[in-house]
């Protein structure tokens, strides 16, 4: 029973990274509309610039305010290449610029940093706690609270703030928003940012855990189910979707992989995900859209 | 505009439709019938529910409460594509055009349901199916011809001006002779003489094909010109039913119009 | 195109409907397949049939098939890969299991199994749309790959989960040699072609665009959702099967567990939008894209920093550019290289004025 219970908790905190990731989509998704493929890219991107420029000697703290200047750079980029150009087109067009944004992104990070895999290290000890007989990871524990907070700091944005409702504004009809004068570039570029700094702090916790590698981006894509299940447009539904699926692909690993070869947790979040739309398809939490004709 | 035209018995019952999307009621409790062969409209102000009527004959929308009795048969739940077998073609207050096909393309598509060959034999093109496409083109051609629009056959629908968008979609009904024609705002947008081409259409396809029509239309002349009866909504609610001249003098439906609170 | 079109007045349907209406494109399509079957035979070279011309082939007929799911019907998929190695597998187990069947008929067969596997995996597409469609076939992706590099029996219990293709052999011939590999491909995907014109400019093509771009419209005029999709999912799928068989056994000769993965998923999607969205034509022209664009970075790699060029630089000069190049067409032209090309046939056709 405590190994389960283990188990469990080891998979809620990964999953809080989970959400962490997620958020970054539903950041963009929320703002400007766009499913944007290359968060993952872009985590990877600010990891390897993070560690690269830590390797070269630099301090950690002035590291991170540098690759956090990258990253809000990379963002206004992409706004001024990429979207500013897309406008108009349908949202799948969108979806489809930014997987080509991750492929160049991830060239380009490896093409400057190098492919080899680099280790970050937080200053966290290795050590589990222990708690009640059960063994929880420290590194873990401190994940979670610092995705956590980070999410409530962007939901209180979000949802109270003036500059969070013009991104509502923005995300559901960029047309109309344009309209009332709200500037759609500077959004963008700001919304943009914000998910590269999200994508910076996911970079650092996962690239502590995994090593900062190419693996990173695969992380991300594990993310996907985590915005299915919750939705793409909830940033609760990011969070109680990375809950879920970071539990689910522990627990079914762990009990259900031996039976039929291991490696279980590639696919399982997709199944999960999968059987959620067919009984909602807009996800535990996303918005219903009806159309009218 | 009632000649001797031989308008037969209701071929399609509304009766008690009510319907709300969340928390607002498009239709309440509205029940009309329409007659074979005849020209039916429906009129009201902005947001009356017209549309959200013609879509529940459709099976596009599915009422909470209600039935409808389709030639004999009574369904509370009409399914889009019942409905299309049955013969009910339609057109779109936004015009509902393929974008990405040509004219021809979006009118060929209006016969599919008359398409027999399935898809294995389309992709060899012999014999049967090669017959079946160029029977069906020929048809096509017939409704092009009809309404005029040769030109901008193979133009890509989306690069045409909206009037003739609105012949092609007229088009694509048609092509699926359809028994009764639902067209939602067919002159919308249009100057004088679009108006009267459009017009002039509609009362073709009535005259030639002996097609029911039910038609939402809101200018009042072309109404009145061109329709046996009529349907008053207001609000989601039946406030008129009957002939032009009866409809026209309804304390009712003129204060609905005028906007005096009811 | 240096000849025009005046004075072709077509007069009956049938001619204007032919696939080739300009006697002098039906020219230009007989000498291009002429050259292809006769010619290239003689003049290319093992390196050529190979590295080139095979995958490009190959490529093309998954990209058809991407394109019959993806551009005509509207459904995005990201996981044609997937299918690719159901057709693999599947023709693979049956030549090594039931070796009596003759390989063509095996092809057909997988190509079947992978369109059965295509439709389970469709029927999410009546309920879901758009992204959460793309994530749906992501699960087809994962799970495909899982299950056939953890379940033994798919790849004869190899311990490196890789399986070998012998040589081909039909009517009675070894196809040994790259020529007769290549040649047996090139009819294949010749024919598929074909058949895959026909199909999207008939009924089944009109219902798959309308599909796409106006669903509750087509509902309307009585084309039913259900079978629509469900029949892209599985023609497409059928193309994607064989074009894994034909990877596997005209091309790689081998199947590693990473060779349908999800780079490959991708790879497919961008010959699409570069090549062109919803265009047969479009398909060839992304792959041939795809071939030729690593090799050409190779050579003027070489050539201008000779042999000191890194490999590894140059794997993710690829990625940089194809990125690129994926964002740029989709600003610039989204409906891809194959629009470009009609767009270029216009203008010369009313040359000089300008429009």
């Amino acid at each position: 029973m405590e190994f389960f219970f283990e188990v469990l908790i080891a998979g809620l905190l990964s999953g809080v990274m989970y959400s962490l990731v997620a958020l970054g989509f539903v950041l963009i998704f929320k703002a400007s509309g766009v499913f944007n493929f290359a968060q993952g890219a872009m985590v990877l991107f600010a990891a390897l610039t993070f560690v690269s420029i830590h390797e070269m000697g630099v301090n950690f703290w002035l590291a991170l305010i540098i690759t956090m200047g990258v990253m809000v750079l990379l963002a206004m980029c992409i706004e001024k290449v990429v979207l500013r150009r897309l406008v108009n087109q349908p949202p799948i067009s969108l979806f489809m610029a930014t997987i080509g944004l991750s492929f160049f992104l991830e060239g380009l990070a490896q093409g400057i940093w190098g492919s080899a895999v680099h280790g970050l290290d937080l200053g966290i000890p290795d050590e589990p706690f222990d708690v009640a007989g059960m063994f929880i990871s420290q590194f873990d524990i401190f994940a979670a609270l610092m995705a956590g907070t980070l999410v409530l700091v962007l939901a209180i944005f979000f949802n109270k703030t003036r500059v969070g409702r013009a991104l509502r504004a923005v995300a559901d009809d960029h047309q109309a928003a344009l309209s009332v004068g709200i500037p759609l570039e500077k959004i963008w570029a700001l919304v943009w940012a914000v998910a590269g700094g999200v994508a910076l702090v996911a970079g650092l916790l996962w690239g502590a855990r995994l090593g900062v590698q190419f693996a990173l981006t695969l992380v991300a894509l594990k993310a996907l189910p985590v915005l299915i299940i919750g939705g793409f447009e909830s940033i609760t539904g990011a969070i109680i979707g990375g809950l879920i699926i970071g539990a689910g692909e522990k627990l079914a690993e762990v009990y259900i992989g031996p039976y039929v070869g291991g490696g279980i947790e590639g696919f399982f979040p997709y199944l999960l995900a999968l059987l959620v739309l067919l009984v909602r398809p807009q996800g535990l939490f996303g918005e219903i859209h009806i159309e009218r004709v | 505009m009632s000649d001797e035209r031989n308008i037969g018995e209701a071929i399609l019952d509304v009766k008690n439709i009510s319907l709300s999307f969340g928390g607002v009621r498009a239709l309440t409790d509205v029940s009309f019938d329409v007659r074979e062969h005849e020209i039916r409209a429906i009129i009201g102000p902005n947001g009356a529910g017209k549309s959200s009527m013609l879509n529940v004959i459709n099976g596009v929308y599915h009422p909470q409460q209600g039935e409808i009795t389709l030639y004999g048969k009574t369904r509370k739940d009409m399914k889009t594509h019942y409905a299309a077998e049955s013969g009910i073609a339609r057109t779109f207050q936004n015009i509902a055009l393929f974008k990405g096909m040509s004219a021809l393309d979006n009118i060929m598509t209006g016969r599919n349901l008359m398409m027999k060959t399935n898809f294995l034999q389309q992709a060899f093109y012999l014999g049967k199916a090669k017959r079946e496409e160029l029977e069906h083109r020929a048809k096509v051609e017939d409704i092009i011809d009809f309404l005029e629009i040769q030109a901008i056959r193979k133009t890509p629908v989306g690069r045409l001006p909206y009037g003739l968008q609105k012949r092609v979609e007229l088009g694509r009904a048609l092509a699926a002779e359809p028994k009764i024609l639902l067209l939602d705002e067919p002159m919308a947008g249009m100057n004088t003489e679009e108006k009267e081409d459009m017009s002039r259409f509609v009362l073709d396809v009535n005259d030639e094909f002996g097609t029911t029509i039910v038609l939402i239309e809101h200018d009042m002349g072309v109404v009145m010109d061109l329709s046996d009866r009529v349907v008053v909504l207001d609000y989601g609610r039946k406030i008129g039913d009957g002939t032009p001249d009866e409809v026209r003098s309804n304390q009712n439906v003129i204060n609905a119009y005028l906007g005096v609170s009811h | 195109m240096f000849y025009r079109e005046a004075g072709e007045f077509k007069t009956s349907y049938a001619a204007d409907k032919a696939i080739l209406p300009i006697r002098q494109d039906r020219w230009g399509i007989m000498i291009i397949l002429g050259f292809a079957f006769l010619v290239v035979p003689f003049i290319a070279s093992e390196y050529y049939f190979s590295a080139i011309l095979i995958p490009f082939l190959v490529l093309s007929l998954a990209a058809i098939g991407l394109n019959i799911l993806t551009g005509y019907a509207g459904q995005l998929s990201l996981g044609s890969a997937a299918f690719m190695a159901v057709g693999a597998y599947a023709a693979y187990n049956f030549q090594l299991r039931l070796p009596e069947i003759p390989l063509i008929i095996s092809f057909i067969l997988s190509g079947g199994i992978a369109a059965a596997v295509g439709m389970l995996f469709g029927i999410p597409s009546l309920r879901i749309k758009g992204f959460y469609l793309a994530v749906a076939t992501l699960a087809a992706q994962f799970f495909i790959e899982w299950l056939f590099t953890h379940v033994g029996w798919f790849f004869n219990n190899d311990a490196t989960g890789s399986i070998s293709l012998p040589v081909m052999v039909v009517f009675g011939m070894e196809l040994d040699t790259p020529v007769s590999r290549y040649l047996f491909t090139l009819s294949i995907v010749a024919v598929m072609a074909l058949l895959a014109k026909n199909m999207v400019r008939s009924a089944t093509g009109r219902a798959w665009m309308a599909v796409r771009d106006m669903d509750i419209a087509a509902e309307v005029i009585g084309i039913r959702m259900l079978n629509t999709k469900l029949l892209a999912f599985a023609v497409s799928s059928f193309y994607l099967g064989v074009a894994g068989a034909l990877w596997a056994y005209a091309y790689l000769g081998t199947v590693e567990p990473q060779t349908f993965d999800l780079s490959r998923s991708f790879q497919i999607l961008f010959m699409i939008i570069i090549g062109g969205v919803g265009s047969i034509l479009g398909s060839f022209i992304g792959a041939a894209f795809i071939v030729l664009l690593p090799i050409l970075l190779n050579v003027s790699a070489h050539a201008i920093l000779g042999d000191a060029f890194p490999s590894g630089l140059l794997s993710n000069l690829e990625l940089i550019i194809f990125g690129g190049l994926i964002i740029f067409f989709l600003v610039v032209e989204p409906q891809g290289i194959a629009r470009l090309w009609q767009i270029g046939k216009e203008k010369l056709r009313i040359w000089p004025f300008p429009h």
